[in-house]
């Protein structure tokens, strides 16, 4: 799409353009050149030289078994928090649709979540869950469950899901609650007159209108679990017990920074780079779709 | 005839709407959910309001205490590493500074996108639509290097610029500047105006709405930044409040001061949950197109 009336000359639109174009060479695309650079060399112990490997840091990640075991853990974590930030929030706006009254007040309520950033959730949940003074693990305790997330990895990965799908149940909540209230009133009361039954009307009429919703929800979500949930993994666990909750954007940050293993960690970034691409791709073929849907 | 009135009037119970019993159930149900997905916040306010006694020995009350000046006071004007005060300030200049630059370099550009024809304004807006592609997260060792370069560690410019060139701003104002009538800007250059005085005076009031709908999701986001000001702010001076809250935590195996850290961690939560509750319509306005 192209406007038909544009104004004269090319200095003024150069000059408009020139700070975004200068902070993204300097901060995006310098960074990301950098990143591909360094992913082709080891730098010697004490960083004063650097060796040429080529391919060698790609050959090595995807034969290391931590980044491997660290990917299967991306792909539960993400999957896990998508699923636990969407069915419940889904099950909300159904039921504030069904609200005639109230549904403000509730949705009021239920957008807070989505202010609280992931990193205070985190805290927020390692205080509900801390084997020393967490409540809720008190309680676990008194129903006989010995809650320990600092040793047991399974534990370790239910409560970051939790605490990472918190916020997100605010942001899904409404997006379905916008997309429940787009739904033809015409339709539903043309299947309840026909005698078809809420789920029956659930399942056959509005969940197929909500796929739209449903699928752009799904992408952003993943995205959101792969890059945005970095604090809620560094306050609650630091990526342990062991690797447990190491997901691909925590092992760039411990190799790059804790672990000083810098060809490594561009090479991850690397990789993490056309996973993102790759999604953006995704996310914006259905974009497509959805205007002629 | 006189049935399909009833059957409008009255349709058949449990279908269409909710009434009597089932009406009660949604509310009750709805308000089930509300009060799980609150519980985390509530239990942090009532941490915030009671003595370190009281937490180290569970359970702790699930009513607020009485403590409440005394814990706040001690989170703002001392905190463990910082004043909580100084970690505030630093968040707000961080989340305005980021929410600011990033509509005022939005504007600029998309301006010159959409009412310009100039050498490279493809490859311009192509270069543009690519950091769409790179959250801060994938590159973050050479970053760092870039802004330590520029000797901008523990400073504001530091923790602002390098989060401001995002293409979804950009990408905003051009949807919105592709419908606006083209007649306008053909009026305002059959008067002679100059394309800043049409910017100036026309578009920019037209953009009014879009432009405090995005600052409420760029304050947000801003705000909520973790990873960027953990790296680059090491003076515990400059840490932002998101971050510090971890910075707060003993390391060894003392134990925490749960009611202190947990007041800060609803200072936290106050200015963006203030934000999004106080503007909620232009919010999800914003959420919706920002994502579009």
């Amino acid at each position: 799409m192209e406007k038909r009336v544009t104004f004269k000359g090319w200095l003024l639109p150069l000059l408009l353009i020139a700070p975004q174009v200068a902070i993204s060479a300097v901060f995006f695309f310098y960074p990301a050149g950098q990143a591909i650079w360094q992913s082709l060399f080891i730098p010697d112990p004490f960083g004063l030289s650097m060796q040429f490997v080529g391919l060698g840091n790609f050959e090595y990640l995807l034969t290391d078994p931590y980044y491997r075991e660290s990917f299967v853990t991306t792909a539960v974590f993400s999957t896990l928090v998508t699923l636990v930030s969407m069915i419940p929030a889904l099950f909300l706006a159904v039921l504030a649709d069904r609200l005639i009254k109230g549904a403000g007040v509730y949705r009021t309520l239920l957008i807070w979540p989505y202010a609280v950033a992931p990193a205070v959730a985190g805290v927020l949940w390692l205080f509900m869950f801390n084997t020393r003074v967490g409540v809720i693990a008190w309680y676990l305790g008194l129903l006989g469950y010995d809650w320990n997330h600092v040793l047991n990895g399974g534990e370790a990965m239910g409560l970051v899901v939790v605490a990472s799908a918190w916020g997100r149940i605010s942001y899904n909540f409404l997006f379905f609650f916008a997309a429940l209230q787009a739904v033809p009133k015409s339709l539903i009361e043309a299947a309840a007159i026909d005698g078809a039954r809420f789920w029956r009307r659930f399942f056959t009429i509005v969940l197929p209108l909500l796929s739209p919703t449903t699928f752009f929800l799904l992408v952003v979500n993943i995205v959101y679990a792969f890059f945005e949930t970095f604090g809620v993994i560094h306050t609650i666990t630091a990526g342990g017990p062991q690797q447990a909750t190491t997901i691909l954007v925590y092992k760039v940050f411990k190799d790059g920074f804790v672990g000083q293993d810098l060809g490594s960690s561009a090479a991850q970034s690397v990789i993490l780079l056309f996973v993102v691409g790759l999604l953006t791709v995704i996310q914006f073929k259905f974009v497509e779709k959805r205007v002629h849907y | 005839m006189a049935r399909s009135d009833d059957t409008r009037k009255d349709p058949p119970p449990g279908m269409v709407e909710k009434r009597g019993t089932g009406l009660w159930l949604t509310h009750l149900l709805m308000i089930l959910g509300v009060l799980v997905v609150f519980f985390p916040i509530w239990l942090a306010f009532v941490a915030s309001t009671v003595t370190q006694p009281e937490i180290a020995r569970p359970p702790m009350p699930l009513l607020p205490g009485g403590h409440f000046l005394e814990n706040y006071g001690k989170a703002l004007f001392s905190g463990v590493n910082v004043p909580v005060a100084t970690m505030l300030v630093n968040s707000m200049i961080m989340a305005v500074g980021i929410a600011v630059g990033k509509i005022i370099i939005s504007l600029l550009s998309a301006f010159a996108i959409v009412y310009f024809r100039f050498p490279f304004r493809t490859t311009f807006f192509w270069l543009i639509f690519l950091t769409l592609m790179l959250p801060v997260e994938v590159r973050i060792v050479p970053t760092y290097e870039v802004v330590a370069g520029f000797g901008m560690l523990n400073s504001y410019s530091g923790l602002i610029l390098p989060l401001i060139a995002s293409a979804t701003a950009t990408f905003l104002f051009r949807q919105f500047f592709l419908t606006v009538p083209d007649e306008l800007a053909e009026a305002a250059r059959v008067d002679g105006a100059r394309p800043m005085r049409f910017f100036w005076d026309i578009l920019l009031p037209m953009s009014r709405t879009n432009i405090a709908a995005l600052f409420v999701i760029l304050f947000i986001y801003g705000w909520n930044q973790y990873l960027w000001p953990l790296l680059i702010t090491t003076d515990p001076d400059m840490n932002t409040i998101v971050m510090g809250i971890k910075q707060m935590f003993p390391s060894g195996d003392d134990i925490a001061d749960w009611p202190v850290i947990m007041a800060t961690s609803i200072l936290a939560m106050i200015p963006p949950v203030i934000v999004v509750v106080s503007m909620q319509k232009l919010f999800i306005r914003g959420l919706v197109d920002s994502e579009k």
